[in-house]
C-alpha cells in the first residue's frame, strides 16, 4: 500500500472512531460517568504499544534509550493504574440485595 | 508475525475497547467490560512484543514493572474520595507517554537522508504539544486537588496574553517543523514551551472546576495517542486514542452543561476567586432567620416520616459519613420508612463521584436516583436531608438571576414538606455563594460535623 493511501485509510477510521466514541458515551448514565472517566482513561494507555515500538527499534544513541525507557515506564502506569482503578469502582456497585433475616 | 496478521489482532483489542464502554451503560455489566477492555489491552501487549522480537525486551520488561508497579500500587492503595487526583495522574503520564514517543520518534527520522514527510512531523508536532499539555496541566490538577498546591485560582494581570502568547509560540515551532525546518531541537523548545503552557493553563482554574479540567485533559490525551499512531502508522493507537478524544469531549461538555456553564467559561473564568460581589447579589437572605434544631427533633421527624430523601454533598465524603448515613438509612427502612438517595451530577470532585461513594458504603445502586428523578420525587418527599451539599441545592440557581450560580439545575429539596440541613457551620460552599434555602421557613439547621451528626441521629432514632 502507498503511503498515500494507507493515509487516507487512517484518516477514514479516525473520522469513523470519532462518531463512534459520542455514539458509545451517550448511553452511559451519570451514575457511572466517574467509572467511565477513568476507563477511558485506561484506554488511552494503549500508547503502551507505542511506547514499545520506539524502544523495540535500534537505538543509534543511549539519548533515546533513555527517552523511549521512560515513555514505557509511564505508559505502564497509565494502563496498570487505570484499569485496576476502574475495576476498583466497578465493584463496589450492587444491587440491592433480597432483604436480609439477621435484621439487627 | 506478518503486519496484516498483528493488525488482524489490534482489532480484536478495538473491539474490547467499544464493547469495555458499551458495558459501562449499566452497572451490572459495567466490571466485566472492563476486564474485557483489560484482556484487550494485553492482547495488544503481546502482539506488539512478538512483532518487536527481542530487541530491548528487558528493557521494556523493566520498565513495564517499574511503570506497572507504580500504577497497580497506587490504584490500590488511594481512597475513594482522592479518586479525581488519581485519574488526573494516569492520565497526564499517559500524555506524558504520547510526548516522549514523538521525541523520539523524530530523533529516529531524521539525521541526514532522512526527512519525515508532512503528515509524520504533523503527527509528531501534535502528539508532542498535546500529550506535553496534558502531562504538565494533569499533574498541576493534581497538585490542587490533593492540596499539594493551593485550589483558589491564581491569576495576575496579563495571564491570558501570556498563555496566548506561549500556546502560540509553542504552536509557531510547530508549523516550523511541519513547514520542513529539520532541527529536533525544535521539538525540544515546542515540549518545553507547552509544558510550561499547561502549568499556567491550570493554574487559574478553581478546585471545584478540575473535574471539567480532567476530562477535558483525559480527551487531550487520547487525541495525543491517537496522533502518536498516525506517527507509527499503527490503527490501534488511532481508533483508541480517538474513542478516548471524542468521549472526553463529550463528557466534558455534559459535565459544562450540568453546571449551567461554557466550557469556555469554566477554561477562563477563574470561578470560585472572589465573591465579595456575590454577597450584595444574595441581599435577601439577610432579614431571614435560620431554624436550627437538635438531633433528637430530627430522629423523630425522620423515623415518624413515610418518605425520606438524602441529598449527599462534598462535605460527606469528607466527614467520612457515607457508611453512618447507610446505617441510619437501613434503621429508617426497617421502620418501615422509604428511603431513597438524590445524586446531583456534579455532586462530589468529579461527575458520578457521589455515587462511587456510596457503593464504597454498599448502598445498592438502585437506590441512587439522578436528578430528574429525584426532582419528580420530592413533591410527595416527606423529609429531604442535605448532608453536606450546599450549591447543588441552591434555590437561588431557579431564581436570583444575579447569583453566579443561576441557571444551574438544583436538587428542588425546598418541595419536600420539611428540609433538614446538616451542615458545619453558616459558611457559604465551594462556589462561595449565598444559600437562601437555609432562611426557608421549611428548613431546619442541624449544627456539626457530617459524622457526629449522623451518628447522634443513629442513636436517637434507635430509642424511638
Amino acid at each position: 500500500m502507498s503511503h498515500g493511501t494507507l493515509l487516507v485509510f487512517e484518516i477514514t477510521i479516525l473520522a469513523l472512531a470519532i462518531f463512534l466514541g459520542f455514539e458509545v458515551i451517550s448511553k452511559v448514565p451519570t451514575l457511572l460517568h466517574t467509572p467511565l472517566m477513568s476507563g477511558t482513561n485506561a484506554i488511552h494507555g494503549i500508547v503502551i504499544v507505542g511506547a514499545m515500538i520506539v524502544l523495540g527499534v535500534d537505538h543509534k544513541d543511549t539519548f533515546t534509550w533513555v527517552i523511549a525507557f521512560l515513555a514505557v515506564v509511564l505508559a505502564s502506569a497509565n494502563v496498570v493504574g487505570g484499569f485496576v482503578v476502574t475495576d476498583r469502582m466497578l465493584e463496589m456497585f450492587k444491587k440491592r440485595e433480597p432483604p436480609k433475616q439477621d435484621g439487627q | 508475525m506478518s503486519t496484516n496478521l498483528a493488525n488482524l489482532l489490534y482489532l480484536i483489542t478495538i473491539v474490547t475497547f467499544i464493547l469495555a464502554l458499551r458495558f459501562l451503560s449499566n452497572p451490572a455489566t459495567a466490571r466485566r467490560g472492563n476486564q474485557i477492555g483489560a484482556a484487550g489491552m494485553v492482547l495488544a501487549v503481546v502482539v506488539t512484543w512478538i512483532r518487536i522480537g527481542t530487541t530491548s525486551w528487558w528493557a521494556i520488561a523493566l520498565g513495564m514493572l517499574i511503570g506497572g508497579g507504580f500504577g497497580a500500587f497506587a490504584a490500590r492503595k488511594v481512597r475513594m474520595t482522592a479518586m479525581p487526583q488519581m485519574v488526573a495522574l494516569f492520565n497526564g503520564v499517559g500524555g506524558g507517554a504520547a510526548a516522549l514517543i514523538a521525541l523520539s520518534e523524530l530523533h529516529r527520522i531524521l539525521p541526514p537522508p532522512g526527512a519525515p514527510t508532512v503528515d509524520v512531523s504533523l503527527a509528531v508536532v501534535l502528539s508532542a504539544l498535546i500529550g506535553s499539555i496534558s502531562f504538565s496541566g494533569s499533574m498541576v490538577a493534581f497538585g490542587k486537588l490533593q492540596e499539594l498546591i493551593q485550589g483558589r485560582p491564581i491569576t495576575y494581570p496579563g495571564q491570558q496574553f501570556v498563555n496566548g502568547a506561549l500556546f502560540f509560540a509553542a504552536l509557531g515551532l510547530g508549523l516550523a517543523l511541519v513547514a520542513g525546518v529539520q532541527d529536533q531541537w525544535l521539538l525540544w523548545a515546542l515540549v518545553g514551551l507547552a509544558l510550561l503552557f499547561g502549568v499556567l493553563f491550570v493554574l487559574p482554574i478553581g478546585g471545584a472546576d478540575m473535574p471539567v479540567v480532567i476530562s477535558l485533559l483525559n480527551a487531550f490525551t487520547g487525541l495525543a495517542v491517537a496522533a502518536s499512531g498516525f506517527e507509527l502508522e499503527n490503527n490501534v493507537l488511532i481508533v483508541a486514542g480517538m474513542l478516548v478524544g471524542a468521549s472526553g469531549t463529550l463528557l466534558t461538555l455534559m459535565m459544562a452543561r450540568a453546571m449551567n456553564r461554557s466550557v469556555a467559561n469554566v477554561l477562563f473564568g477563574a470561578f470560585g476567586q472572589i465573591q465579595e460581589s456575590g454577597a450584595a447579589a444574595a441581599a435577601g437572605t439577610d432579614g431571614g432567620t435560620v431554624r436550627s434544631a437538635n438531633a433528637e427533633d430530627v430522629a423523630v421527624m425522620l423515623a415518624y416520616a413515610h418518605k425520606v430523601v438524602f441529598v449527599p454533598g462534598y462535605g460527606l465524603a469528607v466527614a467520612q459519613a457515607q457508611h453512618d448515613l447507610h446505617q441510619l438509612a437501613d434503621q429508617l427502612e426497617a421502620k418501615g420508612v422509604e428511603v431513597s438517595y438524590a445524586i446531583h451530577p456534579v455532586a462530589g470532585r468529579m461527575p458520578g463521584h457521589m455515587n462511587v461513594l456510596l457503593a464504597e458504603a454498599n448502598v445498592p445502586y438502585d437506590e441512587l436516583h439522578e436528578l430528574d428523578e429525584a426532582n419528580g420525587e420530592f413533591p410527595r418527599t416527606d423529609v429531604a436531608v442535605v448532608v453536606g451539599a450546599n450549591d447543588v441545592v441552591n434555590p437561588d440557581a431557579r431564581s436570583n438571576e444575579g447569583s453566579p450560580i443561576y441557571g444551574m439545575p438544583i436538587l428542588n429539596v425546598d418541595d419536600a414538606q420539611t428540609v433538614v440541613v446538616l451542615k458545619r457551620s453558616m459558611n457559604p460552599g465551594f462556589a462561595g455563594v449565598e444559600n437562601p434555602l437555609f432562611y426557608n421557613p421549611k428548613t431546619v439547621m442541624l449544627f456539626g460535623d457530617a459524622k457526629a451528626s449522623v451518628e447522634k441521629l443513629i442513636a436517637d432514632v434507635k430509642t424511638l
